[in-house]
This record gives C-alpha cells, sequence and structure tokens, in this order.
C-alpha cells in the first residue's frame, strides 16, 4: 500500500510540473516499475493556448517521420531504435496488441507513410478514446495523427473553423471559446481528436437537436489508399463511408466544421430525478425538445419498483444575462481543472456491486428532486470525467468493457427488458447513461437512431460476462437496435450486417477504394468489416 | 482477433487429436472460435476430430505435423499463417511413455524427450515468430505438473515437461512487449485416454476443467495456470520438501 501511495504523490507532481507543456503521457515518467505498459489512450492533452504545431523532431532530420516520439508515448517499446513496436490498447485497456506506431507532423509525411507500410496495414489513431479495438492494428502500422495538429483559419463571421484532423477538441475549445463559439457536439471528454469525432460520427448530449458530429461538417480532406487527397462534401458516398467509417476508408487529414455561437462558458442547468425507468422515459419524451442538451444518468443497480432510477440534466448555454454581474467581465473564461490520476496499477475487483451500489445511493441522493437554471462551468456539464486523467485505471488490469446500444422508438419494452437484466445481473456500472436520440445520420456506419441509447460501463473481469454481453446484443438486433463500434471490444461478427443494413455498402466501397486492404484495424478483423 | 475477454477466433491445435486439445477447441468454438486448425499425425481420428468440431459451426481443416520429425515444420507451420492470423496456438502434443519399461529401453525414453521438448522447442519457436509477426496471439503450452519436481516414478516424462515449462517460460519472457503472450498450463491428473486405466490421483480432474481454466487464463492473460487451481499450493509445498523425505512419499 505504501507503494501506491507513493505513486499517487508522483503522478501528483508531474501534474503540476507540466502543467502547460504540449503534451504529457503520464505512465512511465515517474513509474519506474511500470514496463511495457504501452499506448492505452492515455496520452494527456495539455496544451497551452499559444502552442504552435510541433516542430520537426531536429534528432531525426532525414527520417520525414519521426517513429513513436518520447513526447507521444514514453511507453516502453521492445527491440532497438528501428524496432520501435509499441503495444497498443483503447481505453478500455483490453486486448492490447503491438504496432509500430508512426506519427506524420504534414500532410505529405503522412501520405508517404501510407504508401509504404506494408502488409499489414495500418490505421489512423487520434487520442486513443474509442473503448476497444477501433485505433490499432496488430503488426502493422498505426498512424498517430496527434501530431497534425494545426487550426488552419477561424472564420469568426460564418462561425467555421477548418483545422488538422489531429486537433483536439480540448484544444478547439480553448482556442474557440473566447472568441465565442463552441464545438458543435461534444461528447463526454474533450479528449478526442476531429479525426477520431468523424471516425466515429460521434454523438453528444445534442443529438436530438442537432444530429452526430458529422452534420456539422462543410467539407473534409481523406488520404485514400492510393496515395490521393480527396476532398469530400456531405452528400457523396464516400464523405457518408468516411463519416462513422472507422478510419476504414483513409485518412482524415483536415476538417471544416460549421460552430455553434455562444455568449459565455457556462451552462445553465436544469436537474431532475426521475424515481423510476416510466418517468424517465415519460419526461425526455415530453420535454427534451425544450433543451439543447439533455442526458440522464441512471442507476443500474435499482431494482423493483425503482427500476431505472435517474438523474436528468438538460441545459443550454447561459445567455450573457444569466451571469451574475461581476462575472460578466470574462464570460468565455475556460479552465478546466485537474484532480491527480490514480496510480497506474491498481487491484482487481475495486469496483464492485458494493461499491458502486454505495456511490450509486449518494448520486442519486446527492441530486435535488429538482432545481431549474444552475451555472454550472461548461466542463461540468460535458465533461466532468475529464478532471481525472486516466480514470480508466480503476478498473484494473483486467480492463473495462463499455457497452451502448440504441433501440428504436416504440421498443421501450426491450429497452426496460434489457435494463432489468443488467440490475438483476448486478453489473457492477456507476454512471451509466440514457439518451434519446433524434433521426438518424446519414454516414453508413453511423451509430445514432431515433430511440434510446444506453451506455455502461463494466468491468472486464466479472464472470461469464462475455456470455451476458451477447445475450442482451440478441435482444438488441431483435429489437433492430445496434451496438455503438467506437465503443465495442467484443461483439460476435455475425450480428453486425444485421445492426448495420449498410454494411454491404460500406464493404463493396471498401473493396473498390482500397482492394489490398491498406486500412486495416483490429476491429475490422475482429468483426470482418 | 482476441475480444475484450481474450477469446480467439482462430485456433491452431498441435496435438489435433489430445482430448484436453479438443474439450478446449470446443469451448472456444462455443464462444467466438470459427477458424480451427488441428495439426497432427495423419490419421482417421485426426480427421474424426475435425468433423466432430465441424458439427459445431466450425471451419475446420488438418495438417500433417510430426513432433518426432521437426524439419518440415517450419514450412508447414508456416503455411498455416500465411492463410490468415491466428490468435491462440495450442501445443497439446505429448506422450507419457511407460516409466517401468522405458528405464530399461533407453530409445523409447529419448522418444518421449523428443516428443515433449524437442519437438515443442521446434513448433513453439516456429509459432512464436509467426506470432510475433502478427504482433498478437497467445501460445498456450500444456506443461504439466509433473514437470514441477521430477518424481520416482515418472521422471522421464516429468524431466521432459521441466524442460518444456522452463522452454516456455524463458519464450514467454523473450515475447514480453511484442503483442504475443504466453500461457503455461500445469494441469494434475487429468481424465483422458492419457491416464485411462491409471487410479485418479488426488485433485484429478477433467478436460473441461482444463478448459474453463484457459479461458479464464487468456482473459486474465496470465502467465502460469495451475488445474485445479489448488495444486499450486500443493506444489508449492512439495517444491520444498526435503529430497530425503519427498523420494519416500507414495507419490
Ligand atoms: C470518457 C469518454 C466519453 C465518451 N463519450 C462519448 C459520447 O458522448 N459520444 C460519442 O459518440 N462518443 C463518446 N466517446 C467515444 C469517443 O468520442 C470516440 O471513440 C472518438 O472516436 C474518440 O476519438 P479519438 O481521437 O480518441 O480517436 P481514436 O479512439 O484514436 O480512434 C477512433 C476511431 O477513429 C478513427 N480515426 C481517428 N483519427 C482519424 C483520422 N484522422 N482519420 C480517419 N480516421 C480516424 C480511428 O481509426 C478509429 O477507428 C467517449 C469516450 C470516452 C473515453
Ligand atoms: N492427461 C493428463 O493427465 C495430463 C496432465 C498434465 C498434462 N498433460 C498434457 O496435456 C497434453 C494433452 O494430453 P491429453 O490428456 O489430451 O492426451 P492425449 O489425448 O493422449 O493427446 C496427446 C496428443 O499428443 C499427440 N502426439 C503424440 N505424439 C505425437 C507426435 N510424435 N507428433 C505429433 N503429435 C503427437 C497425440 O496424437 P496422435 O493421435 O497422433 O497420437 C495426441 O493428439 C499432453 O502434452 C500431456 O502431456 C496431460
Amino acid at each position: 500500500m505504501n507503494q501506491g501511495g507513493l505513486l499517487w504523490a508522483n503522478a501528483r507532481v508531474c501534474v503540476s510540473f507540466f502543467d502547460d507543456t504540449r503534451l504529457i503521457t503520464h505512465f512511465g515518467e515517474s513509474i519506474g516499475h511500470c514496463k511495457n505498459v504501452g499506448i492505452s489512450g492515455d496520452t494527456v492533452l495539455a496544451m497551452s493556448p499559444d502552442a504552435p504545431s510541433a516542430p520537426a523532431d531536429p534528432a531525426q532530420p532525414h527520417t520525414p517521420v519521426s517513429t513513436n516520439t518520447p513526447q507521444s508515448h514514453t511507453a516502453e517499446t521492445h527491440g532497438d531504435e528501428d524496432d520501435p513496436f509499441v503495444s497498443i490498447s483503447g481505453w478500455g485497456r483490453t486486448a492490447p496488441t503491438t504496432a509500430r506506431v508512426l506519427r506524420p507532423r504534414t500532410a505529405a509525411e503522412a501520405a508517404a507513410v501510407v504508401q509504404g507500410w506494408g502488409a499489414r496495414g495500418g490505421i489512423a489513431r487520434g487520442l486513443g478514446r474509442a473503448y476497444g479495438d477501433a485505433a490499432q492494428n496488430a503488426g502493422g502500422c498505426v498512424l498517430d495523427m496527434t501530431g497534425l495538429a494545426r487550426i488552419h483559419t477561424i472564420d469568426g463571421q460564418a462561425g467555421t473553423v477548418v483545422c488538422d484532423a489531429g486537433v483536439s477538441l480540448h484544444r478547439l475549445m480553448e482556442v474557440l471559446l473566447p472568441l465565442g463559439w463552441f464545438v458543435p457536439v461534444s461528447p463526454g471528454t474533450r479528449q478526442v481528436t476531429v479525426g477520431g469525432a468523424l471516425g466515429a460520427d460521434i454523438h453528444g448530449k445534442n443529438h436530438h437537436a442537432s444530429g452526430s458530429f458529422s452534420r456539422h461538417v462543410e467539407s473534409l480532406e481523406l488520404l485514400t489508399a492510393n496515395g490521393e487527397v480527396q476532398t469530400l462534401r456531405p452528400g457523396s458516398d464516400l464523405f457518408d463511408a468516411t463519416t462513422g467509417g472507422m478510419g476504414l476508408t483513409g485518412v482524415i487529414l483536415s476538417a471544416t466544421v460549421r460552430l455553434h455561437r455562444v455568449e459565455t462558458s457556462l451552462m445553465s442547468v436544469d436537474t431532475e430525478r426521475a424515481a423510476d425507468l416510466d418517468e424517465l422515459l415519460a419526461r425526455l419524451t415530453t420535454d427534451d425538445h425544450r433543451y439543447r442538451y439533455s442526458v440522464a444518468w441512471i442507476d443500474l443497480l435499482a431494482r423493483g419498483k425503482a427500476l431505472g432510477r435517474s438523474v436528468l440534466t438538460r441545459g443550454e448555454h447561459a445567455p450573457l444575462t444569466a451571469l451574475p454581474s461581476r462575472a460578466r467581465h470574462q464570460p468565455l473564461d475556460f479552465r478546466p481543472g485537474r484532480l491527480p490520476a490514480p496510480p497506474a496499477q491498481l487491484p482487481r475487483g475495486l469496483l464492485n456491486r458494493t461499491t458502486v451500489g454505495l456511490f450509486n445511493e449518494f448520486w442519486y441522493r446527492r441530486a435535488p428532486r429538482s432545481r431549474t437554471t444552475e451555472l454550472q462551468p461548461l466542463t461540468r456539464f460535458f465533461h466532468p470525467l475529464d478532471a481525472v486523467p486516466h480514470w480508466n485505471r480503476i478498473y484494473g488490469g483486467d480492463g473495462f468493457v463499455q457497452y451502448q446500444f440504441v433501440v428504436g422508438h416504440g421498443q421501450e419494452e426491450a429497452l426496460r427488458s434489457i435494463i432489468q437484466r443488467i440490475a438483476r445481473r448486478g453489473c457492477p456500472s456507476f454512471l451509466a447513461v440514457l439518451k434519446r436520440f433524434g433521426t438518424s445520420d446519414p454516414g453508413w456506419l453511423s451509430f445514432p437512431m431515433p430511440g434510446w441509447t444506453l451506455a455502461l460501463d463494466i468491468p472486464a473481469g466479472l464472470a461469464g460476462l462475455g456470455s451476458f454481453l451477447d445475450e442482451l446484443d440478441e435482444e438488441v438486433a431483435t429489437a433492430g437496435g445496434r451496438i455503438y463500434l467506437a465503443k465495442d471490444s467484443r461483439l460476435r461478427p455475425e450480428l453486425l450486417d444485421v445492426m448495420y443494413p449498410r454494411l454491404p455498402d460500406f464493404r463493396a466501397l471498401r473493396a473498390h477504394l482500397d482492394p489490398q486492404g491498406v486500412f486495416t484495424s483490429d476491429l475490422s478483423r475482429r468483426l470482418a468489416l | 482477433m482476441k475480444d475484450a475477454f481474450g477469446t480467439p477466433q482462430s485456433l491452431l491445435i498441435l496435438g489435433g487429436t489430445s482430448e484436453i486439445g479438443l474439450a478446449i477447441a470446443r469451448r472456444m468454438i462455443a464462444r467466438r472460435a470459427r477458424t480451427v486448425w488441428l495439426a497432427g499425425r495423419p490419421s482417421p481420428e485426426l480427421e474424426h476430430a475435425a468433423d466432430s468440431l465441424r458439427t459445431l459451426g466450425a471451419d475446420v481443416r488438418t495438417v500433417p505435423f510430426d513432433a518426432l520429425d521437426p524439419a518440415p515444420h517450419a514450412e508447414v507451420l508456416g503455411k498455416v499463417f500465411t492463410e490468415g492470423d491466428i490468435d491462440m496456438v495450442l501445443l497439446a502434443f505429448g506422450v507419457l511413455g511407460d516409466q517401468a519399461n522405458d528405464e530399461g529401453d533407453p530409445p523409447a525414453a529419448v522418444r518421449v524427450a523428443q516428443t515433449n521438448y524437442t519437438g515443442a522447442v521446434s513448433a513453439g519457436l516456429i509459432c512464436a515468430a509467426a506470432l510475433q509477426n502478427q504482433g498478437h496471439g497467445s501460445l498456450v503450452v500444456l506443461s504439466s505438473v509433473a514437470g514441477e519436481r521430477a518424481r520416482r516414478t515418472n521422471f522421464i516424462y516429468g524431466s521432459s515437461k521441466a524442460g518444456l515449462d522452463a522452454f516456455a517460460q524463458g519464450l514467454g519472457d523473450a515475447l514480453y512487449g511484442t503483442g504475443v503472450h504466453v500461457m503455461v498450463v500445469r494441469p494434475g491428473f487429468v481424465r483422458t485416454r492419457m491416464t485411462s486405466g491409471m487410479p485418479d490421483a488426488p485433485l484429478a480432474t477433467t478436460p473441461e476443467a482444463v478448459a474453463t481454466a484457459v479461458e479464464l487464463g487468456l482473459r486474465r492473460r496470465s502467465e502460469t495456470v495451475w488445474v485445479p487451481g489448488a495444486l499450486r499450493v500443493v506444489m508449492t509445498a512439495l517444491r520444498h520438501t526435503p529430497r530425503s523425505l519427498f523420494r519416500r512419499l507414495p507419490l
């Protein structure tokens, strides 16, 4: 335990010491014995507002691309310099595999790399926030896109930004909020790249009002298997295959994104409790349209009469007039705080039915029965988990699985039945999230469909979890629903065709565009995408 | 690819008629495995084993493999890997020998050693290299408690398993960080044709129990698995028993 305490203290020192450095990798520096941890979505961006795009590595003047640069991966590599294979996993830290990590700094470097990356192909990777194996490629190459991180132009009139795919949403917020603009769609973490946001065609709390990320993109540049760069616009097949296409159509180099106008960096939030699932669904159905953002934290350990009890938080960007006068002279302040990261190695089973049950009880009771127009910092409303770097470590060495599915309107009984099964089973998942989706998005493999989506984290070490989730999959598929590829790490491949009707088109397009399978990932191998 | 629980989609089983190997294959097919390669000495039993797995819905192919003839290993096993990734290789071949006879029949004793040890060294190195090229996969090696400490009654077999076990451990360390996981499985007495006719030893177990332990080990990416788990403690005690006492134990 002593040792754990020491690591914790070290981690704290690191955070404050590196407070305004550009790119910190938290494992490795202070944790000497922690070998071969590899990359597990663990690089944390903490850019200062004036951070220029990273300069070329002076140590390697002749190599066009720096392989496995120290700032991006302090993780242990095996072999020597010319064998920079690194162990990589997703945010859930399950199923690590090794690949050569290349980090281009320009579009031309990226194109050169793609041409020469060999038989096992490669895949783009952003900040590794996909939970499963989407951004890893065993034995092949992984293109770390965070080196392509320039914001090219911001049109303050039209409200658009042109930026590289490796720019994080965190960075965009830092730059854009002071100008009175916000990203059109924000997931539950700011630590995702624009490329990752498009690759998974992410949704936010505003899906019912604004749709997925790709709906706010005017154009994107795609590097395809033959080395060409194409400019794609919404409505074309390749655009629709790329958004949600999990990096398998090519490398997104840059995008033009439409922004949302805001007057302040605060949110005006209404919080209410719903005592059970019926009440929750009723509220979401009757007045979701009044809010731009809406989500419910649901207690999946609650059973019986309390099944589905939840805390709804819904809100809107606060107008300037809503701020107290002393806050009005700096209404667009954006200063997210950070807590120390948990130690790198934690025992299994920290999260169990008892600890999570207590937490959920506390969370539910803590919430007010009903409170309106509370002002909250934007980060607390959108990204509460970002305050704790590496929170994924609390699941210990086995890692964890995020299960996210959607079923359509009219399938409320399927939703109830699944929630009942999860509750009965006592899955220790805290802070599961339920949301009502708006209309489907055009991406062929985009996840959302009008209906209900539920996302929950479960420790991967839970006995029998594999078969249990297989059973839930069947229910989801029977109800005409689907699971989210950006979260998946275990779906039975046969079900994918049922869940994504446009999969044949996607496969045909890839066969045509990339007959050699230049773009390949562990996900695409596992699911035969 | 293995999924989040370490469950493989494709298997290569060396010793394709092994009862333990087939129990593991059946378990994996019930989960995610769709492609199975059975490597073994060509025989009707091998084809029968393949058919039995096909009825479970797997795509099964057989390849000739003789542990006692290492020359063609590289070519034959290499071909398997060119057909597609293998998520899990299982070394399941082995012979028990007949200690009472083999002590007086050195060539027979050497065959036990060559099958269990040098045959596994050859196949293990070849498969490890192929897995390393893929950047992922597990090499699961069926060792034995008999290798933990050689006993008077079966030290020929025991020493061959000791060699295999040490080899697999070293290989696992060599591959650490390459994405390839090596797992040493040490079963006690398992009721299969290898042990048929012998009275059950204490803690005797079944091929299905071995499959369960392998499944758990894959999920946890364990390096060593004892079946049943209690053997870990028992063997620790036996390992530290003085020789003078150990040789008199009725083991
Ligand atoms: C705490 C947390 C909360 C989350 N909340 C949400 C949420 O509310 N809604 C939601 O939709 N998702 C959510 N996610 C998932 C996350 O938004 C997606 O997985 C996103 O894709 C991660 O972006 P990334 O930059 O980390 O990409 P990675 O995880 O590195 O990659 C994800 C996919 O995008 C592809 N990709 C990345 N960059 C490029 C590129 N330049 N060109 C082509 N393809 C590329 C990769 O190949 C891969 O298939 C959450 C994740 C976490 C950890
Ligand atoms: N049963 C136990 O109590 C026990 C305990 C601990 C460890 N183990 C180990 O577990 C493994 C599997 O045992 P099991 O119980 O399943 O026994 P099994 O059913 O007898 O299987 C042994 C396998 O080894 C193969 N084999 C023997 N010699 C070979 C050779 N020269 N070349 C290629 N293959 C050869 C056999 O193939 P053929 O069909 O061609 O003969 C058969 O497939 C063995 O390594 C064994 O040592 C067993």
